[in-house]
């Protein structure tokens, strides 16, 4: 075979190349610059009326969830895994922290009380906490280790698998 | 929106010279249209944005807000800029871009905040570095191969069109010459 033969079937190695390398990248995986970072800082205004800041958390574990009333179905489906989360580790020191975005009061309290939440929840008005944490869409959870590291970000419904793994991840960190 | 109609003068003239014969050749126009399809960025009307109230913010704000808003993805969107878009969120960065304008802040500075916090895929343009330079650079690499390939076929196809006949074999020749001098003698007499 002739150079110039050759030469077709070797233009479209390049090419073969690029469609595996898309094809074995998840277009909606997309990666968070702020993963291995330290947790932007933020206050809430609780839905039970006291203050919350990640300051006033410094050294303790955090799962941070932004949620809203409206993000049907994943929103529903991982609300009772929060709160059951919440009861299991609250006693070794695991907070739980609940940022509503884009919410009407009303409905947001009406989730809160469906599905028994006791951790403190608040609202993010202006979205800003929401900006700062580079979230897309809700549900999204960020797992914050002891020194205020994130450690983790999942996009999407959290599953009892993925929230042991992690939880149990950012207790041990010292 | 200003680019496209700058665009489009363009190319008429290109085709109005094409008429008198002295116009730029197909694919130096085909050359043109991708160049100039990839150099407008995409523009629009921001949408959803309240009329300015009198009294409120100076028009240049605005427009720095607009300038730094259409070069950000709304991240909740498809294929819009947070300057195009109507959602909350894409507001919410509006306001916040607003903010730091008024605070002081560079657009760099504003752009830098939001890659931060979003990575380059809130950047509508992608930076011209490590893997995104494929992207800019591919168009132009595949627009020098397929010029490459055109000159080379057509090169070859007037070759082919220019090569002499073959020559003839010289007895073959004389024999159809004495043939029609054998002819020309029978018809004489």
């Amino acid at each position: 075979m002739s150079w110039k033969k050759a030469l077709i079937p070797l233009a479209s190695v390049p090419l073969i190349i690029l469609l595996a390398y898309g094809f074995w990248t998840d277009p909606r995986a997309i990666p968070s610059p702020l993963v291995r970072q330290a947790a932007p800082s933020f206050r809430l205004a609780l839905y039970d009326g006291d203050p919350l800041s990640l300051e006033g958390l410094k050294g303790k574990p955090v799962v941070l969830n932004f949620w809203a009333s409206w993000c049907y179905p994943a929103c529903y489906e991982e609300a009772p895994l929060l709160e059951a989360t919440w009861r299991k580790y609250r006693d070794q020191g695991l907070m739980v922290v609940g940022v509503d975005i884009q919410d009407k009061e009303a409905n947001a309290r009406e989730f809160m009380r469906r599905f028994d939440f006791s951790f403190p929840n608040g609202p993010d008005p202006g979205s800003k906490i929401s900006i700062d944490y580079g979230v897309y869409g809700v549900p999204e959870t960020f797992f914050i280790d002891r020194q205020g590291r994130i450690k983790y970000k999942h996009v999407g419904a959290l599953t009892p698998a993925v929230m042991e793994e992690q939880v149990r991840a950012i207790l041990r960190e010292t | 929106m200003r680019s496209a109609v700058k665009a489009s003068g363009l190319l008429r003239r290109v085709a109005l010279r094409g008429r008198g014969g002295r116009g730029l050749p197909p694919l130096a126009c085909l050359g043109l249209v991708i160049v100039l399809a990839l150099a407008a960025p995409p523009r629009g009307e921001a949408a959803g944005e309240p009329a300015r109230p009198p009294g409120g913010p100076p028009p240049d704000l605005e427009q720095q807000v607009y300038a730094v808003a259409s070069g950000l993805r709304c991240v909740v969107c498809q294929n819009l800029s947070v300057a195009d878009s109507p959602s909350d969120l894409a507001k919410e960065m509006r306001s916040l871009i607003r903010e730091r304008l008024q605070q002081g802040k560079t657009p760099d500075e504003i752009r830098a905040y939001f890659v931060s916090r979003y990575g380059d895929f809130v950047l509508l343009e992608p930076p011209k570095r490590g893997f995104n330079l494929l992207v800019w650079g591919l168009p132009f690499v595949a627009l020098l191969a397929g010029a490459c390939g055109v000159y080379l076929v057509a090169r070859r196809w007037t070759e082919r069109a220019h090569q002499a006949a073959p020559a003839l074999d010289p007895a073959y020749l004389e024999r159809v010459r004495r043939e029609i001098e054998e002819r020309k003698g029978s018809t004489g007499s």
